[in-house]
């Protein structure tokens, strides 16, 4: 199967990550596909946004000729600060991460493992340059760690695995991963998959999946399309 | 009377010598000090160990300091970015050493750094291959990695206003590091894009109280660094 074409597109997952967002939580995105989650956040409910470089309350997208080359996200984006936000350093931005007061973060996988195990910030190899910025500060304080990734690699290689081959972020951190093909619950007995993407069978994905799945109690599929 | 106002740029930086320390202010180009670090490259110390999140990118500010051979050593979280060559070539022939530091925990270190903090205990990169060499210990059921404060001999700072006094207020997420680095380096020195009279900055609003800072040079318009790369410009 190729699990690149299948199932929810990238908007979609975003989408699906965006309803589990709690009304009034603190959130911080990653970059890349976590980026999206802001803007499917469901009408009525309010997140504040943290960007760890040191704001708090991040806007839309600035239109262009817009932005300020000093308001900038972790990916060295502009962004723009809503009514109410605040500036703070790094310190400060990092005790908001690692004190525990962040409620979630979103964050792209390499690989997750089964146990919750997460590696997103080298594969290791040689020649490589390592750069880490707060990948490991989040893993190791936010309360709830949310992965959103395809579901396999471009090569279709599983990236929900027994095992992390890639060096860790941080071990036993994730609590539930969005696919383009379900959603996953990290438990202490393993991978539950709660919900599957449009004409998508628990079976296809376990074929492309590593670890074992099992299902959950009101697996549902093609109920979001 | 005080008076922490320096006339000259390339006077504020002179003293900066081969082997220093130096705290580096910026997230990306946010905050970057760049005419301060043009000022070091034409001052010519070398041999430097360099602490800031990333290592600069095109041929200009942080990344032209590493390109004219004056960094020996970075200290940072993210050594690569979009426009980030001049490091990557360098570390890769083994020409520049990294010690490379989670960004809560290199904030973290600044901060103890500068409150005489010489250690402290975090959760971050435990059961990472970045615990290598680390003494931990546990609290409460939960392993923890020791990590050091970091102080340095200067740090460059970019601010949006200072007075007299050093006291200083930042532009937006320019801010980033430098509170912190002012704190935490023996000497600092700040390029400010306004020079106030005292009392102009609210009390109320000082980030940065006048305590932390050395000298205060004044950069009218600094530049953009961004600006600057797709241009294609170089230093010198």
């Amino acid at each position: 199967m190729n699990a690149d074409v299948k199932g929810w597109t990238r908007e979609q997952m975003a989408q699906r990550v965006a309803v589990d967002i709690q009304d009034g939580s603190y959130v911080n995105l990653g970059i890349g596909m976590p980026e999206l989650v802001a803007q499917f956040i469901p009408e009525g409910r309010e997140a504040i946004y943290h960007v760890e470089n040191g704001l708090l309350g991040m806007g839309p997208t600035p239109e262009p000729g817009t932005e300020d080359p000093e308001l900038i996200n972790a990916g060295k984006k502009p962004v723009s600060a809503i009514q109410g936000a605040a500036y703070f350093h790094h310190a400060d931005s990092f005790v908001m991460i690692r004190g525990s007061h962040i409620d979630l973060c979103i964050l792209g996988a390499m690989q997750v493992a089964a146990n919750g195990d997460l590696a997103n910030w080298s594969t290791g190899s040689k020649g490589a340059i390592p750069a880490v910025g707060g990948a490991m500060d989040l893993v190791a304080g936010v309360k709830h760690i949310y992965v959103i990734t395809q579901h396999t690699t471009r090569d279709g290689d599983p990236k929900i695995l027994t095992e992390c081959t890639y060096p860790l972020t941080g071990k036993g951190v994730v609590d539930r991963i969005y696919t383009n093909l379900a959603v996953i619950d990290v438990t202490p007995d393993g991978l539950v998959a709660t919900e599957l993407a449009p004409s998508v069978s628990l079976e296809e994905v376990q074929a492309c999946t590593d670890a074992p799945l099992q299902a959950g109690p009101a697996l549902t599929s093609g109920a979001r399309s | 009377m005080i008076n922490k106002f320096v006339d000259s740029i390339a006077a504020s930086v002179a003293d900066i010598s081969d082997g220093a320390t130096v705290m580096v202010g910026g997230f990306g180009e946010a905050g970057s000090p760049i005419e301060l670090i043009h000022a070091l490259i034409d001052q010519g110390a070398r041999d430097l160990t360099v602490v800031n999140n990333n290592t600069g990118s095109g041929h200009v500010g942080l990344a032209a300091l590493i390109e004219n051979r004056r960094v020996s050593k970075m200290i940072c979280s993210y050594p690569r970015t979009a426009n980030s060559k001049v490091f990557p070539e360098l570390f890769r022939a083994g020409e520049i050493e990294l010690e490379l530091v989670p960004q809560g925990t290199l904030a973290e270190r600044i901060r103890a750094g500068g409150a005489g903090i010489p250690a402290f205990y975090t959760r971050t990169g435990v059961n990472t291959v970045l615990q290598e060499g680390k003494e931990s210990r546990e609290f409460d059921g939960d392993t923890f990695l020791m990590e050091h404060g970091l102080r340095a001999d200067f740090a460059l700072v970019k601010a949006r206003a200072a007075d007299r006094y050093g006291n200083l207020i930042y532009n937006k997420t320019a801010r980033n590091f430098a509170p912190i680095m002012c704190t935490a380096a023996t000497t600092t020195i700040v390029q400010t894009a306004s020079l106030v009279e005292a009392g102009e900055i609210d009390p109320e609003v000082v980030v940065t109280p006048g305590i932390f800072v050395d000298r205060v040079v004044q950069v009218t318009e600094p530049a953009e660094e961004s600006v600057l790369v797709a241009a294609g410009r170089s230093y010198p």
